[in-house]
Order: C-alpha cells, then structure tokens, then sequence
C-alpha cells in the first residue's frame, strides 16, 4: 500500500502524512496542552519585549507591573532616533560598518566554506580525515576559549582597529564548514562525472555544478553566521567610534539608565526582532540544510 | 607472452607509483587548492590560538614584558590558591551538568512534539522555540521579570498574589542567582541542535514505522524508543556537541543578570574569570591557563558524550 512519491517535485517539509500509525486523541490532545503550556511560557519574555518597546514611559512603570500594553505608542520608537540623530558619528555611519562587517563575514564564509567543504565532501586525498576531525573538534570549544590569543594574532597582523579583525575570524567558523561538508555528500556523484567527462575542471564543477544544486545550504550559513555576527559590539578589537557596528551603538543606548528606559525597550526590539525575522523567511531552507547535519561514525 | 610480461611489469610499476603518498598528494592539487584559503584563516584563527593559549599557561605574561617561563606556577595557583577560580569551577560544572542534560533532553522533547504537528503550526511552534536563542542579548528582558524592587514582573505578581510582603532583591542573594540562570540559559538553549533534531525526525523512512507497526509497537512512546531515537542518531550526537559546548560557555547571560563580579561570586563562572583576568587585569599567562583548562573540559566532555552516544542502540 506504499504511497508513489513523486521524485520530480521538490522535496517539501510540511508533508501530510495521509495515515497517521499508532496516534491516539488522547495522546494528541495531551501534547497538545504541553506545547500550549511550554510555549506560552517560552514566548512570554519575547512577548514582553514587544510589549515593552509600544509601552508609553508611564506604564514602563506602572505598579503592579503589566504583561500587556494598554495604550500603544510609537514614542519609544521616535526617542530611539532622536537619540540617534543627536550622537557625533551619524547612525548612517554605524548602519554602514554593519553592513561591510556581517555582510563581509558571511559572503566570505559562505565562498570559503563552500570552496573546502566540496573536496571534504567528494575528494579523496590524503590529510582528509584529520582536517575534518579538526573542524569537528573546534565546535567542541567556544570562541571564548581562544580569544586572547586571537587578540594578539590580530595585532601581529596589523589588522588591529579594522574591519578585517571581525570578518577575518567569522570566516573560519567551523559549523558553516561542516554544515556544507554534510550536505554536499548527499548530492550524488552522478553530478560531477557527467561534467568532468565534458572536461570541466574541478573549480568549474564547484561553481557550475555543485553552489547551484547547495542553495538551501548556502542560505542556512548566511543566516547562522548573521545571528553569531549581529551581536557584536566590536568589543577590543575595534577601537574608533567611527568603526563600530550599530549593535555598539544600540547597547550605548540600552545602557543609559532609567531615564532611556523607553528608548532601551525600541533597542531590545529591534535587536532580537531583526535576527527572528531573516530566519522566519528562511526556516524551510534552514530545516532542509540541518537534516544532513548529522554526525556519522 | 614475454611482451606481456613486459607490460604487466611496467602496470605495475604504474600502480606502485601511484599508491605512493607523493603521487597521492601531487593528484589532489586541486582539492588542496580549495581547502587552503579556508584552512589558513581557521589554523591562525583556531589552531593557532589553542596551541598559544597551551604554550602561555606556563608563563608570566603581562603583554608588556617577553613572557617568562615558570613551569606548572600557574596550574598549582589556580587549583590550591584561586578561591574564586575554584567557586567559579564548581559553578560551571553545577551549571554544565544541569543545563546541559536538561537542554538536551527539552530540545529533544520539543522537537518531537513539534514533528507530530503540520503545516503552519509546526511553522510557528518552531519558531516560538527557537526565537529565543537568536534573539541576541534580549535575554535583558529577564532583567525586568527579577527587578529587585516592587516592579519587577516576579515579585510584583507574588505580591499581588500575597505570597511575598517584601519585594526579594533576585539577583543580588546568593541562593537565587545560580538558579535563575539555569531557567535563562534553558530558555535560551534551543539552538542548532534543536533545529538539527527537527530536521532529523522528518527524515526518518516513513515505512519504518509501518514496519515497526507490523512488529507490535504499539503507541507513539515505544515508538519513540524502538523506531525513531535510533534512526536519528547521527543528528543526536551533533546535538549533543552543540548542548555541551554551550553549557560550559555560559558567561553573558550571568555578566548581565548578576553582574561581574556577582555576589559573593555566586554567578562566577570560568569564562567570567578567564575575561576577568585575561580583559581586566592582563594577567595573559594566567588567563590562558584558565582556558586551557576549560577547552580540556569542553573537548573532554564532548569526546566522553559522543563515546556514550556511539553505544546507544549497539
């Protein structure tokens, strides 16, 4: 009684599935309380932080305090730019530094992860093995194991106080590698001899064959490298006003005590707004990519 | 047949030639000239740091001076000396051990859940459990609900409640610190590994389940246990990674809820101290004798995991 599927139309990730096996309706309405109950509770802090940001000052401080805004307002949203508009570099400035460091980080690691993950994935040569172990080994660490010494690899560099000192390092995360790596060996090699018969080389094979057909991946690493990027202040590795990302300027503003409140709340919303947001365009790509994401033995 | 002879001689030759490493590494030029822009960004980024970070905790280093060897000093000071570094251990651990296992297994839990949902629902529920691990630091949020006076969100509501008569300062006493955090970092914890179980529950042969069906399992636990944890494996031993390194990294979110320094270093965690160390007091050797004892824990915990892992099923 198998169901014929049809190979020729692209895979989908809300499939029906016609006949639902060992299913009960007491078990569904029982995890369907659970997931009521869990995301309520998972979705409350986030529902503040919207709450908060259309808040007039007066119910930011209200006793008791209240979840839910009574009368909404856009005024948090105006404070934020006139604040904005009153710093000494211009908001232009900030809006441009982010946008030459993510967009930096994430085109570079998407082109070089790709570029190694395809001979990880399809190549055989020696040092293959003990290059990916190496990979898998660095995401058993965070980045706050290494960063000292990374401080002063940059200054040994000379990029110290430049863009390059974020994009350089975002570059070689290891998930973007990996994620690719596992989901390149899924294409079939098929693929790549029809085209090395016609005597492509294997850098044209990369480009013409192998980026087009890891699109959905491509997406899944621009978006996680986006969320591991946007957060960042700069921090010590850049030290002129006129270099830091809009995140620095964002929590200049969060930081303004008691008196910015309203404004701190338009911040926090735009801050973990805009992260929600490319994901939610890019959610079925993502899941796509994360089914290869497996570790093999 | 001589010329024969002759020919097969001379193939195999060829082939001797060809199984040498040389040969090997000559054919794969191509292969090695994608892996290198890669690999030179990730081995002075990553490699590099780890090996100098090994190399410096056995010096005196205060970026000023050349760094002056003084063999275990450093080691000996931190584990019969550094009080604070000792709490800040026992914090981290106490935290990894929870946060980590517990994340785990809500990561997959909820994922499970969600798989038995369609179309948009399960949409919008995966995103209403994800969203909290990419919303950057919005995680302050919490700093509102923990107020230590009358208007934060937690006391306000037990004092309405009358459950409370005096607002309780959250984040400033000792008892309350550690386990609040744990609440901030499982709301925060469902990240990639949580998307990778996702993903790897739709996967899973569809027909195994009519087999198993067919076998005798009977409703959706056993076919939890029997059918759909082992057919996903290889996404759970990378969940596992992601869980694991998180729960020992867990540093922003104790900095901004309970301060550096926290309490009585109630919050102390050793990322607090390596940053203290290493951005405040340029104690460089000294930092870097802290990080590579945390790497040892974070590498060494995986590598057990995944030992563990390996065996379900076997």
């Amino acid at each position: 009684m198998a169901r014929a599927i049809d190979y020729t139309k692209p895979r989908k990730f809300f499939r029906r599935r016609s006949k639902q096996l060992n299913r009960s309706v007491a078990g569904n309405s029982l995890l369907f309380v659970i997931m009521a109950v869990c995301g309520a509770a998972m979705a409350l802090p986030l529902i503040m932080v919207i709450n908060n940001a259309l808040k007039p000052l007066d119910e930011l401080f209200q006793f008791p305090p209240r979840i839910f805004v009574k009368n909404p307002t856009l005024e948090n949203f105006s404070d934020m730019f006139v604040i904005m508009t009153d710093s000494w570099v211009p908001v232009s400035r900030y809006m441009l530094n982010t946008l030459i460091i993510t967009g930096g980080g994430i085109m570079g690691h998407v082109l070089l992860a790709s570029l190694a993950a395809y001979p990880l994935a399809k190549h055989n040569f020696p040092g293959k093995g003990i290059l990916f172990q190496l990979v898998i080994l660095s995401m058993m660490f965070s980045w706050t194991v290494t960063q000292i010494p990374q401080y002063m690899i940059i200054s040994w560099m000379k990029i110290n106080n430049t863009y390059l000192a974020l994009i350089l390092p975002a570059c070689s995360f290891g998930m973007g590698l990996y994620l690719m790596k596992q989901f390149m060996e899924q294409l079939p090699d098929s693929l790549m001899e029809s085209a090395r018969l016609d005597g492509a080389s294997e850098f044209q094979i990369f480009i013409r064959i192998m980026m087009p057909n890891v699109k959905p991946a491509w997406l899944t690493l621009a978006i996680f490298q986006f969320q591991q990027m946007w957060g960042n202040t700069g921090g010590i590795f850049l030290r002129d006003e006129e270099l830091k990302p809009l995140q620095y300027m964002l929590q200049q503003i969060s930081a303004g005590g008691i008196a910015r409140a309203g404004a701190a709340a338009a911040v926090t919303f735009i801050v973990a707004a805009v992260p929600i947001m490319f994901f939610l365009i890019c959610q079925s790509n993502i899941l796509e990519t994360m089914t290869a994401s497996g570790i093999k033995e | 047949m001589a010329e024969k002879v002759k020919v097969s001689k001379e193939a195999i030759a060829v082939a001797a030639r060809q199984k040498t490493l040389r040969y090997r590494i000559k054919r794969s030029k191509s292969s090695y000239m994608m892996l290198a822009p890669y690999f030179i960004l990730f081995f002075f980024f990553t490699v590099l740091p780890v090996i100098m970070s090994v190399i410096y905790s056995f010096t005196y280093y205060n970026m000023l001076e050349w760094p002056q060897f003084i063999g275990w000093k450093n080691y000996i000071k931190l584990f019969l000396e550094d009080d604070i570094f000792l709490l800040s251990l026992k914090n981290t651990l106490l935290l990894a051990v929870i946060t980590g296992p517990v994340s785990y297994i809500l990561c997959l839990l909820f994922a499970w859940i969600i798989n038995e949902f369609k179309g948009k629902l399960r949409a919008f529920l995966t995103l209403i459990f994800y969203a909290p691990s990419i919303c950057g630091n919005a995680y302050v949020v919490w700093n509102l609900i923990l107020t230590g006076d009358r208007y934060g969100y937690l006391n306000g509501i037990l004092m309405d409640l009358g459950l409370l008569d005096k607002a309780i300062q959250w984040m400033k006493t000792e008892k309350y610190v550690l386990p609040f955090l744990i609440v901030v970092q499982l709301w925060l914890s469902l990240g990639t590994g949580f998307l990778a179980f996702i993903a790897g529950l739709q996967t899973i042969d569809k027909s195994l389940y009519e087999a198993a069906a067919l076998d005798g399992v009977k409703n959706r636990w056993q076919e939890l246990w029997h059918v759909t944890l082992p057919a996903m494996k290889p996404q759970l031993m990378f969940g596992a990674v992601m869980q694991i390194t998180q729960s020992f990294a867990i540093a922003d979110v104790s900095i901004q809820l309970a301060g550096n320094p926290s309490v009585n270093y109630s919050g102390a965690t050793v990322v607090t101290h390596l940053l203290d160390y290493g951005t405040v007091r340029f104690e460089m050797g000294y930092a870097s004798a802290i990080a590579v004892v945390l790497f040892f824990l974070m590498v060494g915990s995986n590598l057990l995991v995944q030992k563990l892992l390996r065996r379900v099923g076997d």
